[in-house]
């Protein structure tokens, strides 16, 4: 696996609101003084006349946002988790969500693999956040390949969305030529009859592995890649629990409220299955080299497996 | 402002007025004092100033307003219903349930441009609608009205600093500065003062002017029109409840309904103004 190629989906992000400004003329992207760090740089290199700088107030991004989409712009607001979900939570929810209005929201830096920045820089709690508000739409890509297609379908969709995207550069798993990326479906990454493992982000690639040492073991295990959170694939979701029973969820998020709350939620009303959460448990993160930090929070192949492993019993 | 006009003006006013006084009192809540305050304004805008068509309420190139003090919607409500947006009967079905005039602003009933009244957040929405607006090449305007009270929200600067740094000059944010929100006297609450230095500090043009008098409401706003390159505060002294006597400048009236009696003496009262404006 030497010739594995790693990319940060912020940099996808970047690149794709470059490489789709063209072809869509009311896309415009906001900022707040971070662009550098969102990759919205890239962007604003290309097309500088449809780039607005709104400095370090995420709060009035949101709200020019919201008045950029009624007169019919397609805008990106683009900052950190942090400030996004939860800084701006309040402007997103009334003058975004309630009107529903066409803004899509660019969230970078999410999750404990912030790295050394530390706790107050990595949001653990935006999926949560944002699932709360009626009629947004939360996509939550796992590589390259479907960050870039989720900003297209986004796009796509009218109304809003929530992207959220990382600061660490992960392995691009998805085939670039094949791919396709249909917003609400879960993937079946890997099929598999003894348990499924319901992965988002960054962690599917970690559920990937930990299933190839399953195998290797004696278990069949089913890997789904959700990467739209809301709307959730509850079929898909329902269906994995009868064929499979117990669900191990695997999130770069909060255990609470996140991926593993919203298959829970799901499965106790269709078909009640134990659901076992991998995330961030009920704590602050800290500084530290990120793959560490994965490492030292769970979120990693190595957990997934001895999670899957208790779960069964084995 | 010629005679003739500005006395239908105001008696437009008066019946934006009455309809302020019939929401609150059948919606048994609402927020009268504001409402009353900014009659005169949405009455000059609606009926003197803004490009607007109540047949074809989503005009792509129409003028704007964002009630960023959005607990004044009855004020907006009556205006547009005088306008013909809607019937004046949605104003007895006021903060109902099911009814088509929601307690705040939404967007989704005609006429109205945001959703707004979560304080602090409309007049970002109207930055978004310049910005939108100078893309485009469009020639229309923006307003904002604010409260005096609102103004003390930290976003207000924000995109205060974001319009003048875009030079939204097609922006006019009118901050209806009757003195008082709810817990008193604003000077005495957590003071916003001194709100047009302020302003003029954030690179606004600056104007005041008197909200009751639609000759000084007209002057200011052919003032506003002049400016380019900045965007313009118009600071509009006012009379929380004006036009109702007992209501004036009295904080209580704030986010109070009238009971019966005090609806049937505001209404006689709104009749015998408009009474003798027709005569």
């Amino acid at each position: 696996m030497a010739d594995v190629i790693k990319k940060a989906t912020r940099e996808s992000y970047g690149e794709a609101l470059r490489d789709l400004a063209e072809e869509y003329k009311n896309l415009v992207v906001l900022d707040a003084d971070l662009a550098a760090a969102t990759k919205t740089g890239i962007f604003k290199k290309a097309y500088s006349d449809r780039f607005f700088d709104c400095g370090i107030a995420e709060a009035n991004m949101m709200g020019v946002a919201a008045g950029l989409a009624s007169c019919g712009k397609i805008p990106f607001a683009s900052t950190f988790a942090m400030f996004a979900a939860g800084r701006a939570y309040e402007i997103v929810r009334n003058s975004i969500g309630y009107p529903h209005l066409n803004v899509k929201i660019g969230a970078t830096h999410a999750g404990i693999s912030v790295g050394e920045d530390g706790a107050t820089h990595q949001c653990n709690e935006d999926i949560a956040l944002m699932r709360t508000i009626p009629g947004m739409t939360i996509i939550n890509p796992c590589d390259d390949v479907e960050a870039r297609a989720a900003v297209k379908a986004a796009l796509d969709y009218v109304g809003p969305v929530y992207m959220r995207f990382g600061r660490l550069a992960t392995p691009v798993i998805n085939d670039a030529e094949t791919y396709k990326f249909e917003l609400g479906k879960g993937v079946v990454m890997k099929d598999g009859s003894d348990i499924t493992i319901a992965a988002t982000g960054l962690m599917v690639n970690e559920a990937m592995e930990a299933a190839k040492v399953l195998e290797n073991d004696g278990i069949s295990a089913r890997v789904v890649n959700i990467h739209t959170i809301k709307p959730l694939d509850k079929e898909l979701i329902c269906k994995c629990a009868r064929e499979t029973g117990i669900i191990v969820t695997a999130e770069e998020h909060s255990v609470i409220g996140g991926l593993g709350s919203a298959v829970a939620e799901t499965v106790t009303e269709c078909c009640p299955v134990p659901v076992v959460k991998i995330g961030v448990n009920d704590e602050y993160g800290y500084s530290g080299p990120a793959v560490e930090l994965l490492k030292k929070f769970g979120l990693s192949a190595e957990n997934i497996i001895n999670t899957v492993k208790k779960a069964l019993n084995k | 402002m010629d005679a003739a006009m500005k006395k239908n003006l105001q008696k437009i006013a008066c019946k934006v007025r009455m309809g302020v006084i019939e929401g609150t009192y059948n919606a048994k809540s609402g927020h009268p004092g504001g409402s009353l305050s900014i009659s005169d304004l949405v009455t000059y805008l609606y009926f003197n100033k803004m490009n607007i068509d109540p047949n074809v309420p989503e005009m792509a190139d129409r003028d704007r307003l964002v009630l960023s003090k959005g607990h004044t919607a009855p004020a907006l409500y009556s205006v547009l219903a005088q306008k013909g947006y809607f019937s004046a009967d949605e104003l007895k079905t006021l903060r109902h349930i099911g009814a088509l005039l929601q307690g705040h602003p939404c967007i989704h009933t005609p006429g109205v441009d945001m959703s707004s009244g979560s304080l602090g957040q409309g007049i970002s929405a109207a930055c978004g609608m310049a910005l939108a607006g100078k893309l485009d090449g469009k020639s229309y305007k923006v307003y904002a009205i604010l409260g005096d009270g609102e103004i003390e929200e930290g976003q207000v600067w924000e995109a205060a600093m974001f319009a003048a740094h875009y030079k939204l000059d097609n922006l006019v944010a009118i901050v209806d500065n009757n003195g008082l929100q709810i817990d008193g006297k604003i000077t005495e609450v957590c003071s916003p003062e001194p709100i047009t230095d302020k302003f003029a500090a954030f690179g606004w043009h600056v104007i005041i002017m008197d909200g009751h008098d639609f000759d000084d409401i007209d002057r200011a706003f052919a003032e506003a029109e002049k400016i380019s390159g900045k965007p313009v505060a118009i600071i509009q002294k006012s009379v929380k409840g004006k036009g109702v006597s007992f209501m004036e400048n009295q904080v209580g009236w704030h986010g109070t309904a009238p009971n019966k009696e005090q609806y049937e003496q505001a209404m006689a009262e709104l009749s015998a103004q408009l009474k003798e404006l027709e005569d």
